[in-house]
């Protein structure tokens, strides 16, 4: 379906979130959005799904101007939009999901359903049980299983926002595939991200916007560094390397088996030395997540044994508050649910975490300390900002700037996922500068790129086996990647038998 | 006691379980699409006195039953339009109308104390009320004892079976995806929200035209019903079969206490009659036990074969609410 927009504009209060944007995108095209957060995407793609109205400019599909009142509107006129967070059913099955919205009788026919969804993933060769439950789906079988529904409802046109967030990359490359067959089937794809290798790598046609406006487009070949420059207006260097001499041993984890909903995992050995960063790699759901937390008691070995500092300090058993009081500190993929509290100001949060004597609160200290951990860590925000209201990347640097000083060990999930460049490269370097000071580092993360940038050592995890520590230095994206989709494993030593 | 004793006493309970399973799949389809009713203790004692009114004022039993629907529709009404449309919280506004309605009836009926109005009475069905132990116990009941099976049956065919049951399940789990797949959450919330609260109100007439017939204000034995409806809704997981098995076990539990009593002279009356509803509690407390960390916690220590068995039967036991009940929609 050839896509029009024309001069679309929309203001919320003072701020101009999009001004005046027009797009021409023929049938067959897979367009890329690409802009930094806040910079207009979501706003753009939120008014074509019919999540907001347009103040002003109009929407032409196929030549015809149209009114798109809902999302539900959009999708009877061919527009499906996938969300970035999928908007599905987790506590449904896959086919109840896969049916609801379906106009039709009072009783759905399920067998016929059934059929037509299995001849659609036969079609992309997606393998999806129709019978399991959502919430038993990884995030990018959920995607999968919203392309899905959104085709079974005759989408001509699909919107992705940011889909490669949280995928693993042999899904990713399964998406880009199925992508570039519906544009081959005269389909129009948009595909709105921060991440230029991905557009670099899909797109036949890229557009930039920058602070709501239209900045520039592009053909391919794609030039990496106009496209930065047009993002951000100016170039953001990436930080070096840094090298660090390991230190004593802060944490031993020995021979652990934890015990997840869907996997085990068993016989994990692990050390890690002060100012170390060690990566987990692997697919989500692949039990690194459950690792990463059994580190810090928040999941219960059900063989081996925690210890921490030089003196085997046995930490088994203990629970999260016994860790944290030993100087291990948690950060969630979930920033908002698990770590902060949705409804406090900044003010508050510091509060808090710095445990303050006395019953009443000192208004006055605890403004100054809020005000300049808020300068310190670059937060956008003032003390009495909501955390809520925080941008994903601000919110990752409230969290940093709530870790108490000293720490021994810190264990992150995605510490970048949803983040711009430039909020990337500025948490890193915050946690850098922890292990100049000896913290060690445990993260989880999905992008490969990440995994060998910032670790000294990386194991990976794959369907309940885990690699030995591996030294990044001698590992490629390559490597890695095929270490995750399950290759290569005979040739490792030491990786543990599938549990 | 003989055979047919048993049998009758039996038929008793499921009689007196009757109004609980109209109660119960009321809230439970009220929750289901994320209204939380909290005020169920009072609709049942204003919708049982208000429809005792009217049949005893009408003469006629009919609309004594539509008094009690409507009063309860009425009440949800109340609750949805407070928690929807003025984005209150609903286990404020439920709560205080809980305690409003109760007084309310009882002041309101005062007037009607003791007098006599028409009653439902049983209906044999038949050619069936002979067949040998299920003719007694199922079928010489009373016309909304029936209706109770029926309910139970059709609203697990609703819920689980139908397009409006699928939507209705959606909005309750998420409103955000089910708004984008077309559905009007808040309206459907508040037609929900008010068919729940109809069905529920059923129970009012079900004690003051039937089982408990008439009204004795304060001690009409209803105050306190409400409550543990709520707390069988969430023992039912919000699926109706399980929810009338909840019913089923207070309602055998209330009648042990009234049968234990002759032959346990020693133990106070009073605690046989309220033991039903801390051990529904207690019930209630067991079936979500694997929520807790110390559980998991403890289980870690077991042998793998024994854990992973317990830990089966507790994740199967285990009910979770639906996500968005009590959370307002509001489309960005």
């Amino acid at each position: 379906m050839h896509v029009e927009l024309r001069k679309i504009a929309k203001c919320f209060g003072a701020l101009r979130a999009n001004d005046a944007i027009t797009l021409t995108v023929p049938a067959s095209t897979i367009l890329g959005i690409l802009g930094e957060n806040g910079a207009g995407k979501s706003t753009l793609m939120k008014i074509f799904s019919g999540f907001y109205s347009p103040d002003s400019g109009e929407i032409l599909l196929d030549g015809k101007a149209v009114r798109i009142s809902s999302p539900a509107d959009a999708i009877r006129q061919g527009i499906g939009m996938l969300h970035q967070d999928p908007l599905d059913f987790p506590p449904l099955r896959v086919l109840d999901d896969f049916i609801l919205g379906r106009r039709g009788g009072l009783i759905p026919n399920r067998r016929g359903a059934a059929k037509e969804f299995k001849e659609l993933a036969l079609r992309f060769d997606f393998s999806i049980d129709p019978d399991v439950y959502v919430d038993t789906l990884t995030v990018g079988e959920r995607q999968q299983l919203e392309i899905l529904r959104l085709l079974w409802l005759g989408a001509r046109v699909l919107i992705l926002d940011e889909p490669t967030t949280g995928i693993s990359l042999p899904q990713k490359e399964k998406l880009f595939a199925t992508l570039k067959k519906l544009a081959a089937e005269g389909m129009t794809i948009i595909f709105v991200s921060h991440k230029l290798e991905d557009v670099e790598a899909l797109c036949t046609q890229a557009a930039v916007l920058r602070q709501g406006v239209l900045v520039g487009e592009m053909l391919p070949p794609f030039q990496t560094k106009d496209l930065i420059e047009m993002m951000f207006g100016k170039e953001v260097p990436l930080a070096p390397k840094l090298k660090l001499e390991p230190g004593k041993s802060v944490l031993a984890a020995k021979h652990i088996a934890l015990d997840g909903i869907r996997l085990q995992i068993k016989g994990v050995d692990l050390e890690v030395r002060a100012g170390e960063v060690i990566g987990l790699a692997g697919m989500e759901g692949s039990g690194q997540a459950l690792f990463l937390g059994a580190c810090a008691g928040l999941a219960q070995p059900t063989e081996g044994s925690f210890c921490l500092d030089e003196d085997e300090h046995d930490m088994t058993g203990r629970s999260h508050h016994d860790f944290r009081r030993e100087g291990v500190a948690y950060l969630p993929a979930a920033r908002l649910e698990q770590a902060l509290v949705a409804g406090l100001s900044l003010t508050e949060h510091f509060i808090l975490s710095e445990g303050m004597k006395g019953l009443f609160i000192d208004r006055r200290k605890s403004e100054e300390l809020a005000a300049s951990r808020i300068a310190l860590y670059n937060i956008k925000g003032r003390p009495d900002s909501a955390v809520e209201s925080l941008s994903g990347g601000n919110q990752q640097r409230a969290l940093l700037a709530l870790m108490r000083s000293p720490l021994k060990l810190i264990l992150v999930e995605h510490p970048t996922r949803g983040l711009d460049i430039e909020s990337t490269i500025y948490v890193w370097g915050k946690l850098k500068e922890r292990c100049a000071q000896g913290t060690a580092i445990v993260f989880i993360s999905a992008d490969l790129d990440e995994v060998l940038q910032y670790s000294d050592r990386v194991m990976v995890f794959f369907a309940g086996r885990v690699s030995p520590p591996l030294d990044s230095g001698k590992l490629s994206v390559e490597e890695l990647g095929r270490l995750i989709g399950g290759k290569g494993w005979e040739a490792l030593q030491g990786a543990t038998e599938h549990a | 006691m003989t055979d047919s004793a048993i049998l009758i006493s039996l038929a008793g309970v499921l009689a007196a379980a009757a109004p609980v399973v109209f109660a119960v799949l009321g809230e439970t389809i009220s929750e289901r699409a994320g209204v939380l009713n909290l005020s169920m203790n009072g609709m049942i004692l204003l919708s049982a006195m208000g429809s005792f009114a009217v049949a005893l004022a009408t003469k006629n039993v009919f609309l004594g039953f539509l008094a009690g629907a409507a009063i309860g529709a009425l009440i949800s009404l109340i609750v949805a339009f407070a928690s929807l449309t003025l984005m209150q919280s609903q286990v404020a506004v439920g709560f205080v109308l809980a305690l409003l309605c109760r007084d309310l009836s009882y002041f309101l009926g005062n007037p009607i104390m003791g007098q006599v109005a028409p009653r439902i009475s049983q209906l044999p069905i038949p050619g069936l009320e002979g067949i040998p132990i299920l003719g007694t116990l199922i079928f010489r009941q009373d016309m909304m004892t029936y209706l109770s099976f029926v309910l139970v049956i059709l609203a697990w065919f609703f819920i689980f079976r139908t397009r409006p049951g699928l939507t209705l399940r959606g909005i309750g789990e998420r409103p955000a995806a089910a708004f984008v797949r077309g559905a009007n959450v808040n309206r459907l919330r508040y037609v929900y929200a008010m068919i729940g609260g109809a069905i529920a109100g059923l129970a009012g007439p079900i004690y003051s035209l039937s089982i408990k017939a008439g009204w004795k204000g304060t001690i009409s034995g209803l105050d306190g019903i409400g409550w543990i409806v709520l707390s069988i809704t969430i023992f039912g997981g919000w699926k109706p079969f399980r929810a009338a098995l909840g019913c089923y076990l207070f309602a055998i539990l209330q009648w042990l206490g009234l049968v234990l009593q002759p032959s346990l002279p020693s133990v106070p009356s009073q605690v046989l009659q309220v033991a039903p509803f801390p051990l529904m509690i207690l019930t209630l407390l067991f079936v979500n036990i694997g929520n807790a960390e110390w559980v998991e916690r403890s289980l870690a220590r077991l042998p793998e074969n024994v854990r992973r068995e317990i830990a089966k039967a507790l994740r199967a036991m285990n009910a979770t609410p639906p996500a968005a009940l009590g959370v307002p929609f509001e489309k960005e």
